[in-house]
């Protein structure tokens, strides 16, 4: 392997994982307004093929797009209104759409499975794209890779670094707080929800018009449940979040690359990787692991790795709101 | 009054209207007759004899691995891993019918044993996971299921490949006395309906009549307060989730060794998903449970019926289960009742 089939590589990681990271970023809005929306795996099925089908019959990828984010807005206004105004469980809603999602999109996207379409195309920024490694790394893509890179980044320093941002936690941490400052939680948390489920859709929209072309029954299937894990293997950051997107198109390309290497080994053993990498990572953060870690580490490092290593989900993640004995808001 | 009286006891009915009318749309949408369809699924699932027979055979794996989801639920756990427990079960009966010869009702015996096993451990992993890993049931469940139908698909194009080469599909045929007894020319295997009567029956009083299923209740409800009275949350979930395993386990094995006589590509057929809902539907109670799980192995049967005379995809029965429970979910404690109970304080403090 030389250097530019090395870059090239990595290049095709950032690419794989550009969905998952939309998906992972829209999730991490979701969670941190203090709702689970457990569909993802239906949602991004059903939008990937509305996307395909709805970009296919108008040969526009835009409308593709915008159908797609609405389809995942609607199952996250169902997850909403089902877990706010009906206070019922989140859990089971998102699993039951779950299945919808898939049957659905199995269902009305029958005659427009296995053909061409149209696809994102191809926009390296000039100048910046001749930049050596970095270029072809970060520069050489599609508009949905940029706007994926600026959504994150935007995303977390609108959640950590502004006032909306400050509201929007307090509503997944300590609801009767903000709401004793005069924020309207439940509102909050049907908007963020909706938002966060629109750009899951997105997410399924851009397998079906930019990674895997088109549209098949079940082609997406997985990839939700993946999303799910690593928004808490993020820790419900959108930047840690698109660190462990990478990390998982990572293992694919490195699937490719061994299998390529080892053609004696069966197919089967490198497709167990991604599973086995959803429990190694939860695994991490979850068990007393990172302690230990931290335990070994040089005294002066360990207060430093604590604050950027532990991580906990939002106090009030899942749990219903209502203000007080004021009624409903 | 007695209209209110008719839409209380009615109530029941309209997630089951709602989900046929959008069934129906779908089917117009796709150019076919209501009547048509719904006569075709009608027709595949009780035309005749046999289809009634596919249709309780079909249903003996659904309700075991519902009634092992019940004691899951239970606890309070979201036992999604169960698909993978189901497969884990079909393998290990697999595993004992191809490579093992036992004299003759032993052989079956025993396979059915390996298959409770296979399932209560995998199920174990999950547990394990979740109370010494903090990985939550859902990840784990489902990370595993996806590793278990890989290791099928591993087994059935490598070292159970049947020996006249292979389509990738399934492994040879098991012999004779590797399969249950079956029903005149069915797929229907009567011991299996024995077995899942003595499961449901089991989960039944295990629920209702032993210090073991009041725990396992105090847990699923609130466990710290469970955890403050002294109930060792740790031992009850694990033992939970490995006999909801053992009977999903058991399900896998009624799979390979009477719906197939071998080991398939998708062994489980989303059985165990779809267990989830019937669940669900039943209120975690085991009463309704076979009744249910019933009605959505006759949904199932009736759109493969409807995919072969139509050619519109079979995924249409699986919309309509599912819109039914989605409806159920989000409305089922009848928010109807309420309405009139806040009515009804509200005339009384009038008066």
């Amino acid at each position: 392997m030389n250097e530019s089939e090395f870059i090239q590589i990595l290049s095709s990681i950032i690419l794989q994982a550009t969905p998952l990271m939309l998906a992972v970023c829209g999730e991490t809005i979701t969670e941190r307004v203090g709702v689970v929306n457990l569909s993802l795996d239906g949602t991004m099925l059903l939008a990937a093929m509305t996307g395909f089908v709805s970009a296919y019959l108008s040969d526009s990828v835009l409308i593709g797009f915008i159908a797609a984010g609405v389809v995942g807005s609607l199952f996250a206004i169902i997850v909403a209104y089902g877990s706010i105004r009906l206070r019922k469980d989140q859990y089971a809603i998102g699993f039951v759409l779950t299945l919808l999602g898939d049957k659905l999109s199995a269902y009305l996207g029958q005659n427009y499975t296995r053909i061409p379409g149209p696809r994102v195309s191809h926009l390296g920024i000039p100048i910046l794209k001749d930049i050596p490694i970095l270029g072809p790394l970060f520069f050489d893509h599609d508009l949905l890779v940029y706007f994926t890179f600026i959504l994150v980044f935007v995303t977390w320093w609108w959640l950590f670094h502004t006032q909306t941002g400050l509201k929007l936690r307090s509503a997944g941490e300590r609801p009767e707080a903000g709401f004793a400052r005069g924020v309207n939680i439940n509102r909050l948390r049907y908007v963020y929800t909706i938002i966060g489920g629109a750009l899951v859709g997105i997410a399924g929209a851009a397998y079906s018009l930019d990674i895997k072309l088109g549209w098949a029954e079940g082609s997406t299937r997985g990839l939700g449940w993946i999303a799910l894990a690593i928004v808490i293997f993020g820790g419900w950051s959108p930047i840690r979040g698109a660190l462990g997107a990478l990390l998982f198109g990572g293992s694919k390309a490195l699937a490719a690359v061994l299998q390529r290497q080892y053609p004696d080994v069966s197919l089967v053993a490198f497709n167990t990787l991604p599973w086995l990498l959803m429990i190694a990572v939860l695994l991490a953060v979850g068990s007393d692991l990172t302690d230990r870690l931290i335990a070994i580490a040089p005294r002066r490092l360990r207060q430093q790795l604590r604050q950027s290593l532990k991580i906990r989900p939002p106090a009030a993640l899942g749990q219903p709101f209502t203000p007080g004995e004021s009624g409903d808001v | 009054m007695t209209w209110r009286k008719l839409l209380q006891t009615g109530w029941p009915i309209i997630p089951v209207v709602s989900a046929l009318l959008l069934t129906g749309f779908l089917l117009i949408a796709f150019g076919v007759s209501p009547v048509d369809g719904f006569g075709a699924m009608l027709q595949g699932a009780f035309g005749d004899y046999n289809k009634v027979l596919n249709v309780t055979a079909f249903w003996v794996p659904l309700a075991l691995s519902s009634a092992g989801l019940i004691l899951a639920f239970t606890a309070g756990l979201w036992n999604i891993g169960i698909e993978g427990q189901i497969v884990m079960g079909a393998i290990a009966a697999s595993w004992l019918a191809l490579k093992f010869d036992f004299p003759s009702p032993w052989q079956i015996v025993f396979q059915l044993l390996a298959a409770m096993i296979a399932g209560a451990l995998w199920a174990g992993v999950t547990g394990i996971l979740k109370t010494r890993g903090r990985v939550h049931e859902i990840f784990g469940g489902l990370a595993l299921n996806n590793l278990a139908i890989i290791f099928t698909n591993y087994l059935i194009s490598g070292p159970w490949q049947p020996p006249e080469g292979g389509t990738f599909r399934g492994t040879a045929p098991f012999q004779e006395k590797a399969i249950l007894p079956l029903f005149a020319d069915s797929r229907l295997s009567l011991i299996s309906v024995v077995l899942l009567v003595i499961a449901l029956i089991s989960v039944y009083l295990l629920l209702r009549g032993t210090s073991w299923g009041l725990k396992l209740k105090a847990l699923g409800k609130n466990p710290r307060s469970a955890f403050l009275l002294g109930v060792s949350s740790e031992r009850e979930l694990l033992i939970a989730l490995m006999l909801c395993g053992a009977l999903a386990g058991l399900g896998g094995a009624v799979r390979v060794t009477s719906w197939f006589d071998s080991l398939r590509q998708s062994i489980s057929g989303g059985i165990g998903y779809l267990s989830l809902l019937v669940v669900m539907l039943s209120n975690f109670s085991v009463v309704p449970t076979p009744f249910i799980a019933y009605f959505f192995s006759a949904v199932l049967n009736g759109s493969i019926t409807l995919q072969l005379r139509t050619q519109l995809h079979s995924s249409l029965g699986g919309i309509m289960t599912g819109v039914m429970v989605l409806l159920v979910l989000l409305f089922g404690d009848i928010k109807v009742f309420n309405f009139f109970a806040d009515q009804k304080t509200k005339e009384l403090a009038d008066e």
